[in-house]
């Protein structure tokens, strides 16, 4: 179980806004985020991975506590170890596509396994600039999953993939996720192209 | 016609280029990751160099370290280490004097990669060091060979603050600047164009290399 409670103040253009969240979600479940521009999806992802501090909340998965700002009480993003797939990739131009990989686990059978499912097994010695857009981010999520995380938190994975290639992705992944029991969040501007794949949804607008 | 000072030059100018980076690399880092008052004072310390005259910095160095005061005095009755007139003197004035050409480049290189990076490293467990080694310093690699090579022909070209520190020993002290300058004043012009050649065509070779090594990113030496 997850539970998050927290309120952040966000810098915009009108003025002040605020972004709260209270929600819990159930082990296993996986979670379509959704609301307008500006909203905070991002940074709501980010607080989770403790990437970004709150002003005030708290966030506990499976009894461990991540996050209480009555106690001055964080664990580092290094501790959490949320798989994270960023919007822009993040992936590390001076890095082959198994050396992403081999950076985040050193278990071989899995990383063979990753880059099957990814279909980036001819791909091994590419490096980020030589890969396509859909290519990049196949990689930026079997990153995140190299490291078996229990949470992962992906910011609009599927928005650089042709429409066939996400399908065939989103039915990979589905069967994944199930298979290592992860709990999952997913930000996207487009909720539809999710409904086969997430089981609950989070509409986050400012306050 | 004597080399040594193209040779002190050399030695001076790579044991200065390798401490530096060896002081440079953390320092940078350090500087790229946010901004506080106290860091700002930290940048314009580094950044003075850049616009005091050289004669000012060898002149207060001198005054520093003296031997017969404070510091300086400190130094040498306790470890009998001596910085005016010695080598060390010129490596310590070159280490100041060039500190900025070596951090600024590492610096805005760092500030410039995607804060994603970092964070994508992070979540995958990483230590801020590992990141540091594995990701961040591996995508600087042209700013840091550039920081390098500026850093060399800098200290190569040295003349005011080395002179104020170091005078003009041979085989200790006088470097090429200096002794070009020295034999202008002997009226000896062949051995000044010799020292002025070979330092002019270091230099440049060292330049040429870097817009060769830097092309791919199509950046000038300066930049």
């Amino acid at each position: 179980m997850i539970t998050i409670n927290i309120e952040k103040k966000l810098k915009a253009y009108s003025g002040q806004q605020w972004l709260k969240v209270n929600r819990e979600f159930a082990t296993g479940s996986i979670i379509k985020i959704y609301g307008p521009s500006g909203a905070g999806k991002t940074t709501f992802l980010k607080i989770i991975a403790g990437l970004v501090s709150t002003e005030k909340g708290s966030i506990n998965v499976d009894d461990v506590t991540w996050l209480d700002t009555s106690t001055k009480t964080t664990l580092s993003p290094q501790k959490r170890m949320t798989g994270f797939v960023f919007q822009n990739y993040a992936l590390f131009p001076n890095m082959t596509v198994r050396e992403h990989l081999e950076y985040a686990t050193k278990d071989a059978k899995w990383i063979d396994r990753l880059l099957t499912i990814g279909k980036l097994e001819t791909l091994t010695t590419h490096k980020p600039e030589h890969l396509s857009g859909g290519q990049q981010q196949r990689l930026a999520i079997l990153r995140a999953l190299a490291i078996k995380p229990k949470l992962l938190l992906m910011d609009e994975p599927f928005s650089a993939l042709d429409h066939e290639m996400k399908m065939v992705l989103i039915n990979e992944l589905k069967v994944l996720f199930q298979k290592l029991g992860l709990t999952v969040l997913i930000v996207t501007h487009n909720p539809q192209e999710l409904d086969g794949l997430c089981n609950g949804e989070l509409e986050i607008d400012t306050v | 016609m004597d080399l040594t000072p193209i040779w002190l030059t050399l030695k001076l100018a790579s044991i200065t280029t390798l401490l530096l980076l060896l002081i440079c690399l953390p320092l940078a880092w350090w500087l790229s990751k946010g901004r506080s008052f106290f860091k700002i004072i930290i940048e314009a310390i580094i950044t003075m160099p850049l616009v005091l005259p050289p004669s000012v910095l060898g002149f207060y160095l001198l005054l520093a370290f003296s031997p017969q005061h404070g510091v300086g005095k400190w130094l040498h009755d306790s470890f009998d280490i001596q910085f005016v007139f010695s080598f060390q003197g010129l490596v310590l004035a070159s280490v100041i004097y060039s500190m900025p050409f070596m951090i600024g480049p590492i610096k805005s290189a760092l500030q410039q990669l995607p804060a994603s990076l970092s964070q994508a490293s992070y979540t995958l467990g990483k230590s801020e060091r590992e990141t540091f080694l594995r990701v961040l310093l591996p995508n600087i690699k042209p700013s840091l060979f550039t920081a390098m090579v500026l850093t060399f022909a800098h200290t190569l070209g040295e003349f005011g603050v080395v002179l104020m520190i170091g005078g003009n020993i041979p085989n200790v002290t006088r470097v090429a600047s200096i002794a070009v300058y020295d034999s202008v004043e002997n009226m000896d012009y062949s051995a000044a164009n010799t020292y002025s050649l070979i330092l002019f065509c270091i230099t440049f070779v060292m330049v040429i290399g870097v817009f060769i090594f830097n092309k791919t990113q199509a950046k000038s030496p300066l930049e």
